[in-house]
């Protein structure tokens, strides 16, 4: 057979298991959002979720995934960056540095279950939070880390070192530097790194069954006092997130329209990461257009 | 003059906010590896409990048959094996597929598909594990009860949801190491007068071979450690599987269900704990492998 036949059979052979793909992965979305959608509705969205009847709402559900993401944001953000900034701008070439990667690979590499039953060992149990966001967001945190430092690691790397010469010509502090002129340089990007990673935290389930909890306590919305137990923002009250409630409503089966809420609550998951999606790649397009000026 | 030598002797305000700065950003790595080393100490601590405090046998742990807590049975080969199998099959079947789609979106398809079809897969890598199981629970188990019969539950149903959910992460990562070839090989090639599959076959996957393995590697790291996806699928009986049809348990779905069911303490919850240090264990192996294909890659170029 001749090299050109060959390679004609090849590239359909490639181009065909490629499109069945497509189509296979393709029809699947869809089939979740043709199911999904209809399921979707104000009523859906604003009200309780029902422990053994229908017509439950993911109110509860939908205010504790996004509270949490901002709790676990709230502390890991800070660490993940100051992490970055002194693996990119201070630390020396040795021992010590190799071992802090180190820690930082196991990190990345520990299953979410892993991370979930740490959490469950000592934040609740040795620490007596009992299932509360707060065991949560924690949990959320050491699995946020390793990939978060890495991606603002990368984003402070990627500002020019002539810049940080600059810098230090005119006699700043190389803390200074950084703080002014590479943060600033590099915001886009670690933007854009903290966006991905809230998508992968918004969706996390395994880690949260044993921190947060599998169950909501009522709260109220009008109770503005984060230290009372009523309170929609009490840290230390158990809080079931989204995706959760999708695996327990599954799992339990004690619901007669599991599936219609669980139907919903994929497609609100679902457009809740393509949003964070979108958003870091309209942040990095801006990014990639600003260097295109200056250059 | 005595103003002047303070002045110049004593550190400016520069260098108390560089100390400042130091101590800042050393305190959050310290932080880190503080957290690294408690976990590693505390699953490892919890994990040998049951060889030391209830005298469990570490060789009959990992090679006894026989789950069943109750009695004081606790052989975790059903779950290794099972947690392996799966993992294995969802990678060797997902790898060729993700090197087609790969090597189809990178190398054949105009420039302006992979515009379009890369978002798609970088949205279908973030898609939440659950979502997978579900999909799974929804469409692959009644799929599975129509072509064999049963409740569908089992290990394919397993591996089908895994294949599913490691995909989009292996084609990314595919695509991401056959772009890493210089285009000058390729030009070169073109240059000799290679067709388009001469080219990919003996010149663009040779030289990406490290970095789609690592992408293999990652992608089965990812399937061996995910535990509701699984748990959803997978029927959960802790014996070990004779047929793919059959159901069976993986370390990570005993793990989702029984931590809730057991009392801290008991020989039958630091038997769970023992699994999840396996789970560790084996995790950091499979990261270990990436290290060592990658330093071997790295030693070729």
């Amino acid at each position: 057979m001749s090299p050109i036949k060959i390679d004609r059979i090849a590239t359909i052979i490639i181009l065909g298991f490629s499109a069945l793909i497509g189509v296979l992965i393709l029809s699947l979305l869809g089939y979740l959002l043709i199911t999904g959608l209809p399921n979707i509705s104000w009523h859906f969205i604003t009200s309780q979720a029902e422990s053994f009847s229908r017509g439950g709402g993911i109110r509860d559900q939908l205010f504790n995934s996004v509270y949490l993401l901002f709790l676990t944001m709230l502390v890991s953000v800070p660490l993940a960056l100051c992490a970055a900034i002194y693996l990119s701008e201070y630390a020396p070439q040795n021992l010590f540095t190799n071992l802090i990667r180190l820690a930082m690979e196991v990190l990345s590499s520990l299953p979410s279950v892993v991370v979930g039953l740490f959490g469950y060992l000592v934040f609740v149990i040795q620490w007596g939070l009992d299932f509360s966001l707060l065991a949560g967001a924690m949990a959320l945190t050491i699995l946020n880390l390793p990939l978060l430092t890495r991606s603002c690691e990368n984003a402070l790397q990627q500002v020019p070192s002539l810049q940080r010469q600059a810098g230090l010509g005119l006699g700043m502090s190389q803390w200074r530097v950084t703080t002014k002129i590479v943060l600033p340089a590099a915001l886009s990007g670690i933007m854009t790194g903290t966006i991905l990673s809230a998508g992968r935290i918004f969706g996390e389930a395994a880690a949260l069954i044993y921190t947060s909890g599998q169950s909501s306590s009522v709260i109220s919305y009008s109770n503005w006092n984060p230290f009372s137990p009523t309170s929609f923002l009490h840290p230390l009250r158990p809080a079931e997130t989204l995706a959760v409630h999708i695996w327990k409503v599954n799992n339990e089966g004690l619901v007669p329209d599991a599936r219609a809420i669980s139907n919903g609550a994929v497609v609100i998951l679902l457009l809740t990461i393509l949003f964070f999606n979108l958003l870091a790649r309209f942040i990095a397009h801006r990014l990639s257009r600003r260097q295109g000026l200056i250059k | 003059m005595k103003k002047w030598s303070k002045q110049l002797t004593s550190p400016s305000a520069e260098s108390y906010q560089e100390v400042t700065g130091k101590i800042i950003s050393f305190l959050s790595i310290t932080i880190i590896a503080t957290l690294v080393i408690t976990i590693i100490v505390f699953l490892t601590y919890q994990g040998i409990a049951l060889f030391t405090q209830d005298h469990v046998k570490l060789i009959d742990f990992l090679t006894g048959q026989i789950w069943k807590p109750g009695q004081n049975l606790f052989g975790a080969l059903p779950m290794i094996v099972t947690s392996l199998l799966v993992t294995l099959l969802a990678g060797i079947i997902a790898l060729p597929l993700a090197l087609v789609v790969a090597i189809a979106m990178s190398l054949i398809l105009p420039q302006q598909v992979y515009k379009i079809c890369q978002p798609i897969v970088e949205l279908l890598v973030g898609i939440p594990s659950v979502v997978y199981g579900y999909v799974g629970l929804t469409v692959v188990i009644p799929f599975l009860q129509k072509m064999f019969g049963g409740t569908g539950f089992g290990i394919l149903a397993a591996i089908v949801v895994l294949f599913l959910m490691v995909l989009p992460t292996m084609t990314s990562m595919t695509i991401d190491s056959l772009n890493a070839v210089p285009k000058s090989y390729r030009m070169a090639s073109a240059g000799l007068g290679a067709t388009r599959w001469q080219t990919i076959s003996r010149i663009i996957l040779p030289s990406a071979k490290g970095g789609i393995l690592t992408a293999m590697i990652f992608g089965m790291a990812r399937a061996f450690g995910e535990a509701l996806a699984v748990q959803m699928v997978i029927g959960n009986t802790t014996v070990i599987p004779h047929g793919l049809t059959e159901p069976a348990s993986t370390l990570t779905s005993v793990l989702t269900t029984g931590i809730g069911n057991t009392v801290m303490g008991t020989p039958a919850n630091n038997a769970l704990w023992s699994l999840a240090l396996i789970l560790l264990v084996l995790s950091l192996a499979f990261n270990l492998l990436i290290h060592l294909v990658n330093r071997k890659g790295a030693h070729h170029s």
